[in-house]
């Protein structure tokens, strides 16, 4: 018997969709059943009382979770989302319901042991109720009351050699895609990066020293699987500036239709026969491709590298062997000033290990920011008030047309000084020797 | 309920102490054909929707079954998915960006017996606990955020939504039938953890009225020059108010008209709640996309102002998601995003093919980009 009815969140126990209420409840009732003999540290019913107080939200349209106040572990100023129920006497068993981000692996990848060992961590000291994963990409750990919080930091360093992840104003998680693990379009190491700069900025991590958040994300190529020019402070992004690797006789294999178009991706509905000229050449944002005697032509000069001819045929065309990364800064969500996407900074760097180009960049922009930032004001915010003149002035970067749209097409111009021969001090008695008043 | 220590002595929060270790390093975590094929990887093949191959140039096959589910996941059901990665696949498991879970065999038999148990995980009402799809010109998995399970500041909830609009979309899920691939988001307000802003449809959870204000335990609660600083268009002043007792109080004051309802005072200051059952609900955005594939970036536009909640399947909402994603499949060229598709036709005619109300809440009104989104031309449709 359920402790409390939940008739508006049952009617969500139905249909094809994984129903998170009936996985809820699962761990509901084997809390309650507690076959292992577990001694929970957080009430045995707290599954029992989120599903309650869910109901209740369903029923009010209102959501029952206050703001948390200053709960962490010693030292750290993230990592810990204090939460505490609106309603702590109906649902005691939530009264106290932080939330702790533990750093994910790169690429998301598990083992099945490394799993269990934080399920039974989760199971012991919380509620069993995890996100697999947060936006940003932590592994979440969805309630746990206060005393517990050093108790599991010590356990996930003692034992798991587990750090927790970010939240505040400090860098953020930092994520990555699959990469070179598995995919063929990935221009750098993606985890091999994000897992030296997590560990090289510790400390930026964990202490927030920041006006705001700060987010880093890498993703391995242009079709920026995750969304780190839509979301990123700064996004590394990996692209070449050599040649598309052809293989004509896979080009032809495609053309003879032997070959599945996009992979395969566009299997479920009958889009006729592959056509290369109209669903490759003709959709090329710069038209640098064409047949020539059977053969498919690029003229990589003209490439801005989209994808689209890749991914369409990925037996054919490769990326090319010059690679690297871009880096985009300042991409952000609507809060404050509206959104914003990341704009390019760096064309072209390198990313190879120790990656010391990469964080000399990295560096400069955090001493400016943390020097000009406002409370709460994130890069590119602050990229907007001071400029993209000021950006190039503290990062020590030469201006490059690749670095706009198009030039400005307004004339107003804040010259300095220094750039107008002889300086703006000047005698305007000597000028009124030529002009009358 | 006994307390049982770690180890950890709060009288000596610094003896043993273990910090800024980060995360584990991913290579422990590479089942063995990625570790040994990492960087080698020739190309791939979508076989059916949720199974994928790559193929390495030392002729190594990863073959793998991409399953959706939902974010918010207990640890019951954490050990399902060990034993199936036990009992399939060597014990590595992973996730992908978009909260679904890929299972990884290294031959092409292993993947019938892994599908065929997969499927045949239900839950007690019947739901599939590993729907086996989410690849190529389809549906994915919902990217979301914490909504009334967890959050507060939601002006929606976030799992109810999801699994109702997951349902109504699951046939795009398990097919690959669209124009191209198609990213539904949710972010149940408008400072968007899920930065949902760049997704072909983005849910969007919304407040509509001012936050109210608890003067009598204002300053109390909160430090007001922080509520003031927090507020975006400057709405919120200091004021002194007088409580009906008399007693004069120092609290703050909100200009209504300059209120956008995002909740950052509220973070800041708990006594400016502003969650209402009819004030709150959700704005339906569509046509963003991060993928520079053929046409750059795009940020989703606001097509739908207001839906109601309505928990708990939000009938409203995923009524109007399926229209709009029966129009795009039906009036879109082959690769074209929606926002491409919006684009080529016009945003006019966006409109009629998806049978959307225009109203006045659709043009921008907000600064400076506001703008750029009005017609600078005499060019349009009839």
């Amino acid at each position: 018997m359920a402790k409390h009815a939940t008739p508006l969140l049952d009617q969500l126990e139905t249909g094809p969709w994984p129903s998170f209420v009936s996985d809820i409840k699962r761990e509901a009732e084997s809390r309650a059943k507690n076959e292992k003999g577990v001694e929970f540290q957080v009430p045995a019913d707290a599954c029992e009382d989120i599903l309650g107080v869910l109901e209740l939200s369903f029923k009010h349209g209102r959501t029952h979770w206050k703001h948390g106040g200053i709960v962490g572990v010693f030292g750290y100023g993230g990592g810990v989302i204090g939460r505490y129920c609106d309603q702590p006497e109906m649902f005691p068993g939530v009264a106290h319901f932080h939330t702790l981000r533990v750093n994910q692996p790169g690429g998301k990848f598990y083992n099945t042991e490394y799993l269990r060992q934080l399920c039974d961590l989760w199971e012991f000291r919380g509620s069993g109720i995890t996100n697999m994963h947060g936006s940003t990409g932590d592994i979440i750990f969805l309630g746990t009351s206060t005393p517990q919080l050093e108790e599991i930091f010590f356990e996930l360093t003692h034992t798991h050699n587990q750090d927790l992840g970010g939240s505040g104003s400090n860098l953020r998680t930092p994520s990555d895609c699959i990469g070179q693990a598995r995919c063929e379009y990935a221009c750098y190491d993606t985890q091999a990066l994000c897992f030296a700069m997590t560990n090289e900025y510790q400390d930026e991590l964990h202490r927030p020293a920041f006006p705001y958040k700060f987010k880093f994300k890498f993703d391995g190529c242009p079709n920026c699987c995750v969304a780190s020019i839509a979301r990123a402070d700064m996004s590394f992004i990996g692209t070449w500036r050599d040649e598309i690797r052809i293989d004509q006789q896979a080009v032809k294999a495609y053309i003879g239709q032997e070959l599945k178009p996009n992979a395969g991706a566009h299997a479920g509905r009958d889009w006729g026969p592959f056509d290369i000229e109209k669903e490759v050449i003709g959709l090329c944002p710069t038209k640098c491709m064409w047949m020539e005697g059977g053969k498919l032509m690029i003229d990589n000069k003209e490439c801005v590298r989209c994808m689209h001819c890749i991914n369409v045929m990925p037996r054919a065309l490769r990326i090319g062997n010059d690679r690297g990364l871009s880096i985009l800064v300042g991409a952000k969500a609507p809060i404050l000033d509206g959104a914003q996407m990341g704009s390019l900074l760096v064309p072209f760097m390198k990313a190879e290990d120790p990656y010391d180009e990469i964080k000399e960049i990295i560096e400069k922009i955090w001493d400016w920011w943390m020097e000009e930032g406002k409370n709460r004001e994130r890069l590119g915010e602050l990229i907007k008030r001071q400029g993209f003149q000021k950006l190039l002035e503290v990062t020590e970067l030469e201006p490059d047309p690749r670095m706009v749209k198009e030039p400005r097409s307004n004339p107003y111009i804040f010259w300095k000084e220094e750039e107008v021969e002889g300086g703006w001090q000047r005698d305007v008695n000597e000028f009124r020797k030529y002009h009358q008043r | 309920m006994a307390f049982v220590s770690s180890g950890y002595d709060p009288k000596q929060p610094m003896k043993d102490r273990i910090t800024d270790i980060g995360p584990r390093n991913y290579e422990e975590f590479y089942p063995p054909v990625i570790k040994e094929n990492k960087g080698k990887w020739l190309y791939h093949e979508i076989l059916e929707p949720g199974v994928l191959v790559h193929v390495s140039e030392t002729g190594d096959e990863v073959y793998t079954v991409r399953v959706g589910g939902a974010r918010l996941m207990s640890v019951s059901h954490i050990r399902e998915i060990c034993e199936i990665a036990d009992k399939y696949c060597g014990g590595y498991v992973r996730w992908t960006t978009r909260n679904n879970v890929e299972f990884m065999v290294d031959s092409k038999d292993k993947v019938e017996p892994l599908k065929k148990d997969l499927l045949s995980r239900k839950q007690p009402g019947g739901c599939f606990k590993f729907p086996i799809g989410g690849t190529g010109a389809g549906v994915t998995n919902i990217i979301h955020t914490q909504g009334w399970i967890h959050c507060h500041t939601p002006a929606t909830d976030a799992s109810g939504p999801v699994k109702a609009t997951m349902d109504v979309l699951f046939e795009e899920f398990t097919h690959m039938r669209l124009p191209a691939q198609l990213r539904v988001s949710l972010a149940c307000c408008l400072n968007m953890c899920g930065a949902v802003h760049c997704s072909d449809i983005a849910i969007l959870g919304y407040h509509r009225k001012p936050p109210m204000l608890d003067h009598e335990y204002l300053d109390k609660m909160c430090e007001i020059p922080l509520a003031i600083a927090a507020c975006p268009t400057a709405a919120i002043k200091p004021s002194k108010v007088t409580l009906p007792d008399g007693k004069e109080v120092k609290s703050v004051a909100v200009n209504q008209e300059r209120c956008m309802f995002c909740g950052n005072c509220y973070t800041m200051c708990p006594a400016m709640p502003l969650a209402d059952d009819v004030g709150d609900g959700i704005v339906l955005m569509a046509g963003g996309k991060v993928s520079n594939r053929i046409t750059s970036p795009k940020f989703s536009k606001v097509v739908v102002a207001f839906l109601p909640n309505e928990a708990p399947r939000w009938p409203q909402t995923t009524s109007t998601i399926k229209k709009i994603v029966d129009a795009y499949a039906k009036g879109a060229n082959k690769y074209e995003r929606l926002g491409e598709w919006a684009e080529r036709i016009g945003w006019e005619r966006f409109f009629e093919r998806c049978d959307l109300p225009f109203t006045h809440h659709l043009i921008d009104d907000f600064r400076d980009p506001a703008y750029y989104t009005w017609r600078q031309t005499t060019k349009f449709k009839f």
